[in-house]
């Protein structure tokens, strides 16, 4: 919550200062340089490790182009994107950004990303269609390499599954179904929680839900929070948590973490990077969980969504467009760049080829009972479904946690949360000028 | 007159043998009062007391034991903090105690500079400034972090350590705090007669006056101390690179690894422990000297 909170503030402010922007922004010169000499640039990183990945390049490919990059670790989240926002108000922006796929269209709108398709067009075959559509915005321009992604997947107890007699859910239904088989067997115990602290959870369902929350139609933006697929799936996990059979308390707090480290939950519709959550989380809970594809909503359906990833960026502050989109290129498609983030920072990756092998040949320690995680994780990735974000799902986001917040602590109707949720959005876009089609 | 004046204002200076001791009856009342503070004291002692005993878990011990049992873990958390990114923990540290003890230091000087100023003197436009310098103490500092960082970036200063320094030399609480205890502290009279004695203004006010100031400037400084220690958002917003850090923002990358990667728990827990222990040993190296009442006695009545 403090987190929330101070964001809002920072938001708060950017829009206080905005007349002061037009002030700092004169001055400052063309960007685009020739590119001849030593190049130095910086990057705005959070992945841990990075500088160690870095340290690669500066001594390799770097050093014979005499392109140098200097990582500068931030903390993640959207207080980033407005951090970066602030800077490319004052012209001081680094020259490489890592960025959330549902933060890039915020980062485009403020003409802060350069399009470096020139630069990095022949890469798009290294990753799936539906993770290089995001960093195109459905245009001709190409605003970002993908570096991870998050494609989502069931996790349960195996051990207490079996135990308590319950199949592995194929179908939402028989989600529904096993929570409720399980309180009835075990009235302490909850097969998950749904939490409104984690609105990118709720928007990686959506997404397999077949939802498009926003979309474009000539310059018309088209808001579709409150759509069919979106209204199923708040209805389905308002049912469960009204009904009592999922808990309702936020993921990644202490007691969160308790509850699954003694199995008072049992399940955790989570993402590919679970295994590092859940060894900090659960760790006297080793070996006893496993993996499975998210549960559908119809049989014939292979769909999942996505829970975090990002991708580099060059931002158009930078004086080094080209140097920088070579670095971002290197960094997410060569073998030994990809193995060394996989080894150093944990990220699953976006590049098709580097998903099974290197570290990905072997499952995660955690999981040392499940010989076959990866390949089945780089299968479930090829399902993941289209997403479509717009420019300002960080105030969707907020209204998320707030709307659905209430909702799920009173255990009440997520549907007007819902509404809440696009009308806040649909407001938001308005202010900011977009014209948004009803 | 003016004695009462100074005790009144210097926050310790009530505790003189004389009011301390009540009759009987009086003690009986303070049961309510007593019992009202110990309970704020728990409110507030408690929040501390998780930190420091979650910082003696493990990870694995951090939420599976009883929160209130000490864990086998602090030697080892410390030997983990201290080995993470080749102990930039340490820099951090360092950074923040630059930024604070420089910068109340500095703060300090122009809040008493300007406060005795204020007090001493009538000149033209006094209250207006002194009007403007209220509504600063008003302005919550957050709301001007952004165009500080645009402004700093016109002088081509921020991601430097003058950039979390120089916005938070002027403190309008700490000048306001000054003139209402310079007023309070340092009589007419005492300036008065180092005029008549021939001192100049500068020596009145490093000699005479500046000493007699000294338990309300400590306020001044601790006051800034801790809001520089604890800022956030200002070091947020100037810096980029975490060489130059302070804790806070230090810690916050700890906990802000990204979506997938999970926060570093025990060296953020056993960080911020750490990272209060300045702030305790400088309110107890510094406690006395709010007793001092310098002077007091100067101008009999």
């Amino acid at each position: 919550m403090p987190h929330t909170k101070r964001r809002r503030l920072v938001t708060t402010a950017v829009a206080v200062s905005l007349g002061a922007t037009a002030l700092a922004a004169c001055g400052s010169e063309d960007g685009s340089k020739a590119e001849s000499g030593p190049v130095s640039l910086t990057y705005w990183t959070w992945t841990p490790g990075m500088d160690k990945v870095v340290d690669l390049w500066n001594k390799g490919p770097g050093k014979k182009d005499q392109i140098t990059v200097t990582v500068k670790k931030q903390a993640s989240g959207d207080t980033l994107v407005t951090k970066i926002l602030t800077a490319h108000k004052a012209k001081k922006a680094p020259d490489l950004v890592q960025a959330e796929y549902q933060a890039l269209p915020t980062l485009v709108s403020n003409d802060a990303l350069a399009d470096i398709s020139g630069e990095v067009g022949d890469v798009k075959d290294k990753f799936a269609e539906g993770v290089w559509q995001q960093t195109t915005l459905g245009t001709d321009a190409v605003y970002a390499v993908p570096q991870d992604i998050g494609p989502m997947m069931f996790y349960y107890r195996e051990d207490l599954f079996k135990q308590y007699g319950l199949k592995v859910p194929t179908t939402w239904e028989q989600f529904a179904e096993t929570a409720r088989r399980l309180k009835k067997k075990a009235p302490d115990k909850d097969l998950t929680t749904f939490s409104a602290n984690d609105s990118g959870l709720f928007a990686g369902l959506a997404q397999q839900a077949g939802a498009k929350w926003w979309t474009t139609s000539g310059d018309k933006w088209k808001v579709g929070i409150d759509d069919a697929a979106t209204q199923k799936v708040a209805r389905f996990w308002g049912g469960l948590v009204k009904e009592g059979v999922v808990d309702n308390q936020p993921m990644y707090t202490p007691s969160w973490n308790k509850a699954l480290n003694t199995g008072k939950q049992i399940a955790w519709v989570s993402a590919v990077w679970a295994p590092g959550t859940l060894n900090t989380a659960a760790p006297d809970t080793k070996g006893k969980w496993a993996m499975a594809p998210l549960p559908q909503w119809s049989l014939d359906q292979d769909v999942t969504g996505s829970w975090g990833g990002s991708s580099t960026a060059v931002t158009t502050d930078s004086a080094h467009k080209e140097a920088a989109a070579k670095f971002a290129t290197w960094l997410n498609t060569d073998h030994d760049a990809l193995n060394a983030l996989a080894k150093e920072g944990g990220i699953y990756p976006a590049s098709t080829s580097a998903q099974l092998s290197g570290a990905f040949s072997n499952p995660p320690a955690y999981f040392s009972n499940q010989a076959d995680f990866y390949t089945r994780a780089a299968g479930i990735a090829k399902t993941t479904a289209p997403s479509a974000w717009g420019p300002n799902v960080n105030v969707a986001y907020t209204s998320f946690k707030d709307a659905f917040g209430a909702a799920a602590k009173n255990k009440s109707d997520f549907a007007a949360a819902l509404k809440t949720m696009q009308d806040d959005t649909v407001a938001d876009m308005k202010k900011q000028g977009f014209e948004v089609s009803q | 007159m003016s004695t009462l004046a100074v005790r009144k204002a210097a926050p310790a200076a009530g505790t003189t043998p004389g009011t301390a001791q009540g009759p009987p009856l009086r003690r009986r009342i303070a049961l309510i009062p007593t019992v009202t503070l110990l309970l704020g004291a728990i409110y507030t002692l408690l929040p501390v007391a998780w930190v420091v005993i979650a910082s003696t878990k493990s990870g694995h011990e951090l939420f599976s034991t009883f929160t209130f049992l000490p864990g086998t873990g602090f030697a080892d958390n410390l030997k983990d903090l201290d080995a993470y990114r080749d102990g930039v923990y340490w820099t951090w540290m360092g950074n923040s105690a630059l930024y604070a003890g420089l910068g109340a230091l500095l703060s300090t000087a122009v809040s008493a500079f300007s406060g005795y100023a204020l007090a001493t003197y009538r000149f033209k436009g006094r209250e207006t400034m002194f009007n403007v310098l209220l509504a600063g103490v008003l302005m919550p500092p957050v709301i001007l972090a952004i165009p500080q960082y645009l402004l700093l970036a016109k002088a081509d200063l921020t991601d430097s350590y003058l950039s979390v320094l120089l916005p938070q030399i002027l403190s309008p609480y700490g000048v306001y705090l000054a003139r209402i205890y310079a007023a309070a502290a340092v009589p007419a009279d005492v300036v008065e007669a180092g005029r008549m004695d021939g001192a100049s203004e500068w020596r009145i006010f490093t000699r005479i006056a500046l000493p007699m100031m000294i338990p309300g400037m400590v306020t001044v400084f601790l006051f800034q101390f801790v809001a520089i220690w604890n800022n956030f958002l200002l070091p947020y917003i100037m810096l980029s690179d975490d060489e130059r850090f302070p804790l806070t923002l230090g810690l916050y990358t700890l906990l802000e690894q990204g979506a997938n990667t999970p926060a570093l728990y025990t060296l953020v827990i056993t960080g911020a422990f750490l990272a209060v222990l300045p702030l305790i040993a400088l309110f107890l190296v510094i406690q006395r000297f709010w007793s001092l009442d310098l002077l007091s006695g100067a101008v009999k009545s």
